[in-house]
């Protein structure tokens, strides 16, 4: 806490816009922002960084209206404020621009500029007035030669990030949030982005910028705030000169407890199990090997869009891969065929639990024999009995809470769904487990629960391919490391051999633009 | 700030409910009572959703009846006409019960099929055409089932591996259908010859008609098969969550072609009995039953997004849309008035589904938190 305070003491300029003191938002177990200090001034670009989990993602709701802090103050231009709903943020000159772009793809390049406040006349939307400010909005971007009345599905994702700026300063934007916007854009167009956002800054606009590229931060940023758990680690530092071991080593070293039981000795059998060539998918990732042994926990480390979970999904054959070959225990698996993967002995626990892997309103034994009922049944008939029967010794071997298989899934907490999908392959023969961000939206004391399982059922010989954006787990759980970064592996190394700051500087570093300070 | 105060201490709580804890209580403690509670807890959930729903249905059945009994006391004077009454509801229920059957089996599945009616036409006049019926009975109904499965299976085709919307597949299907189905019958009523079909609409046993065994039988074999079988565990899965489905490991394509398939199957045999009831077929008979089949499925709680429904439920909505038409016949009321009282119910239903659906969902979040 004492960071933060002396990052505020160094600013007392007038030229602030917004000022947070002291934000809490806490969610059903979970204290997303625990205190959070911010301060950004007109005209500069404020960089925001912090791990996944950090809280930047609420922060950046906070702002832009969609929740209400449960305590402290947000301050902007000069008096303290609380936004109702997002269209109170917008209209008080705070925009969002996030990742995934809000565009209504159908309409015009206009017509969602102008998005619920449509010049009009006598009930009638001016057309040709809302073209004409288009334009001129788009000419202030340097873009004027996008055509106002074209559909926004036919331009590239550049060009959408540009109508949703666009649409920012139409509602006379002073604060522009920015969420991941390089993550979409390909090498030039980031230095076009870069380019609009200093003439932006020009005009007096003030932007936060979110990014997990160093690079970037360094090259367009003015100051960076740190955020770790919710906290404020540091504020006011200058992006361009502060060294990257400095800024590492505020994001790292998180008080979030993650008990890991402790490492077993290394398994005797190494025979391969999994054994992935060369698998590449276009746009996703290029020329990925990887092997995994019976009893190994292998971790795929990397920021979101580095093409991990693509990369399980393929293993699975829930995709299709352009090239290289996916053999399970010395069989080649066919391509795009999840049923083969099952039946080789595959099992994946998936990124979106709700929406990927569970049936909500179906009682937890059906969710947990989702891909077993078809061997629990005889001629084709199945048995709720055999199959309560099956999902108790397995609910209570997760330590399920509440223990009732009869329940509705969807009354369990998020930590107690994801034993219900990881418990769904403890019933098969399942000797080999992909696990997409196992922890997700799980409390901690459920993830202590979740990494035991992991662990018991590598020491039972299932051989456990993990995908976290939460480097300390992967360092944790897996036995070896993989690093990714925009879809190659760049590292591979025992955990014992590798820390969180070496992990989190290879998957940051200078992705796009070379040559930064170290 | 009143959340603060709740999480916060269920934050600072967290720890304290760590594994070794809360297990030793409720596992080892007194295991009994709260696994019994567990059981009741359970059968009131979703299943206990379902029956709630049926009874509703239930409910307005009687209250149908008993309006039917306030209009025309003297009807329901004599037992013997009551009972003949009722069983003319059953049999007015029967063809369109056995298409709401499969009906209900591809919008569980999360699709819907808009050329059932057009199916059982294209069945009925081609198994009615004089070189299908120069083979006898039998070969009636095995033309009829063949056809309407194979129309069905492509339906099916086109939806799982064509990737077509399946309202547009079946709707294409709808008009295909129906123009085959005039093209054969050269647009002309083709009488059915045979004594054997035309028997079952006019047989009965044990004072029963046949046509009200075979809706039961229908209605049996498909309880069992989405109730009990994993065909219909399938269906529920695929329409409930397909991606999660098709992460399962459960081939989705092939499932939703089958349930396709089936819904022809159904109209195959509603064919048989709507060809029998007329002793003829022709192009433009079982028109809008695909509406009458989707509807009575949404009174009878089949979610039309899919994942959820029951056989009972959509019977109920049958026999309750078959009850409507009754009471009109008997008080002497046009059909135009009873196509809008049918409308309102169907609106009705709908409503009072999704009310309900919020409650529930209102009061599961308040619980959570």
């Amino acid at each position: 806490m004492t960071a933060p305070e002396a990052g505020v003491a160094t600013t007392g300029h007038d030229d602030v816009v917004l000022r947070l003191t002291d934000v809490v938002k806490t969610f059903p177990g979970v204290r997303a922002l625990d205190g959070v200090q911010l301060e950004v001034r007109a005209g500069e670009v404020h960089c925001l960084l912090g791990q996944n989990g950090a809280g930047k993602s609420t922060l950046i709701k906070v702002l832009s209206g969609v929740h209400r802090p449960d305590s402290g103050t947000v301050e902007w231009l000069g008096g303290p404020i609380t936004f109702a709903n997002p269209q109170a943020a917008m209209k008080a000159g705070i925009a969002t621009i996030y990742q995934e772009l809000d565009l209504v793809e159908d309409l015009s390049v206009a017509e969602n500029v102008f998005l619920g406040h449509e010049p009009r006349r006598a009930g009638f939307v001016r057309r040709k007035y809302m073209a004409a400010r288009t334009t001129e909005i788009l000419d202030r971007l340097g873009h004027g030669e996008i055509p106002p009345r074209r559909a926004v599905h036919r331009l590239q994702a550049a060009g959408k990030q540009i109508v949703s700026m666009a649409r920012a300063l139409s509602h006379e934007a002073r604060l522009l949030i920015m969420d991941e916007p390089s993550a979409v854009l390909a090498h030039d167009e980031v230095e076009n982005l870069f380019r609009i956002i200093r003439e932006l800054t020009a005009q007096g606009i003030a932007v936060v910028y979110i990014s997990h590229r160093l690079e970037e931060i360094r090259t367009i940023g003015d100051r960076v705030t740190v955020l770790k758990d919710g906290r404020t680690t540091a504020a006011d530092l200058p992006a361009a000169q502060t060294p990257t071991s400095e800024l590492v080593s505020r994001m790292t070293g998180r008080s979030i407890e993650y008990v890991f039981p402790p490492r077993p000795d290394e398994p005797a059998d190494r025979a391969e199990l999994l054994a992935v060539e060369g698998l590449s998918r276009a746009g996703e990732f290029t020329d990925v090997s990887l092997s995994v042994a019976p009893g190994e926990i292998v971790g795929i480390a990397g920021l979101v869009g580095s093409g991990r979970s693509e990369l399980l999904e393929t293993i699975y054959g829930a995709r299709r891969a352009d090239a290289g070959t996916v053999t399970v225990a010395g069989r080649r698996l066919a391509g795009g065929d999840v049923g083969a993967a099952v039946r080789a002995g595959m099992g994946m626990a998936p990124e979106e639990r709700k929406s990927q892997a569970l049936l909500l309103g179906e009682p937890i034994y059906r969710n947990m024999t989702l891909s077993t009922f078809s061997q629990l049944a005889r001629l084709g008939f199945t048995s709720s009995r055999r199959e309560r029967e099956a999902a108790d010794r397995v609910a209570q071997s997760l330590d399920l809470r509440p223990g009732d298989v009869g329940r509705p899934v969807r009354t369990l907490s998020g930590g107690n769904q994801q034993k219900v999908v990881v418990g769904r392959w403890l019933l098969g023969d399942t000797r080999l487990l992909l696990l997409d961000e196992p922890t997700r939206g799980v409390d901690v004391g459920a993830r202590a629960e979740l990494y035991r399982v992991i662990r018991r059922l590598a020491a039972d010989g299932v051989g456990v391919l993990l995908v976290s954006s939460e480097v300390p787990e992967v360092l944790g759980l897996a036995d070896r490391v993989l690093v990714m970064r925009e879809g190659r592996v760049i590292r591979t190394a025992p955990a014992t051999e590798l820390d969180e700051d070496t992990v989190l500087d290879l998957v940051m570093a200078g992705s796009l633009m070379e040559g930064a300070p170290v | 700030m009143t959340l603060s105060d709740g999480t916060g201490t269920a934050a600072a709580g967290l720890p304290a409910q760590s594994p070794p804890v809360d297990p030793a209580q409720t596992a080892a403690g007194h295991p009994r009572p709260d696994d019994l509670k567990g059981r009741r807890a359970s059968r009131g959930g979703e299943a206990g959703e379902s029956v709630k729903r049926n009874l509703v249905l239930v409910a307005v059945l009687v209250a149908l009846i008993a309006i039917g009994a306030v209009t025309q006391p003297q009807l329901y004077s004599n037992s013997t006409w009551v009972w003949n009454n009722i069983l003319s509801i059953l049999q007015l229920a029967s063809v369109i019960g056995v298409v709401t059957v499969g009906m209900t089996f591809v919008i569980i599945g999360g699709g819907i099929d808009l050329s059932v009616g057009a199916i059982v036409a294209l069945a009925g006049v081609w198994a009615t055409t004089v070189a299908t019926q120069s083979y006898g009975a039998g070969g009636m109904v095995f033309t009829a089932i063949t056809v309407a499965v194979a129309v069905g299976l492509i339906n099916g085709l086109l939806i799982s591996y064509g990737k077509l919307v399946p309202f547009i597949a079946t709707l294409a299907m709808l008009v295909a259908a129906r123009g085959l189905a005039a093209e054969i019958s050269d647009k002309q009523t083709q009488m059915s010859e045979s004594s054997l079909i035309n028997g079952i609409a006019a047989d009965k046993l044990l004072g029963i008609p046949l046509l009200v065994y075979i809706l039961a039988v229908v209605a049996a074999v498909g309880w069992v098969l989405l109730n009990r079988t994993t065909f219909g565990r399938r269906t529920v899965a695929v329409g409930g969550n397909v991606e999660a489905a098709r992460l399962a490991g459960i081939n989705v394509k092939r499932h939703t072609m089958l349930l396709y398939g089936l819904s022809g199957l159904c109209c195959g045999i509603a064919a048989i009995m709507l060809t029998s009831q007329g002793t003829s077929a022709q192009a433009a008979m079982a028109n809008l039953y695909e509406l009458d089949a989707i509807a009575a499925a949404i009174i009878g709680g089949t979610l039309l997004s899919g994942g959820r429904g029951t056989i009972v439920g959509s019977l109920l909505g049958v026999i309750i849309f078959a009850t409507i038409t009754n009471l009109f016949a008997i008080n002497g009321l046009s059909t135009e008035a009873q196509n809008m009282v049918k409308g309102g119910i169907i609106i009705a239903a709908v409503l009072v589904q999704q009310f309900r659906f919020k409650a529930v969902s209102q009061f599961l979040s308040r619980n959570k938190t």
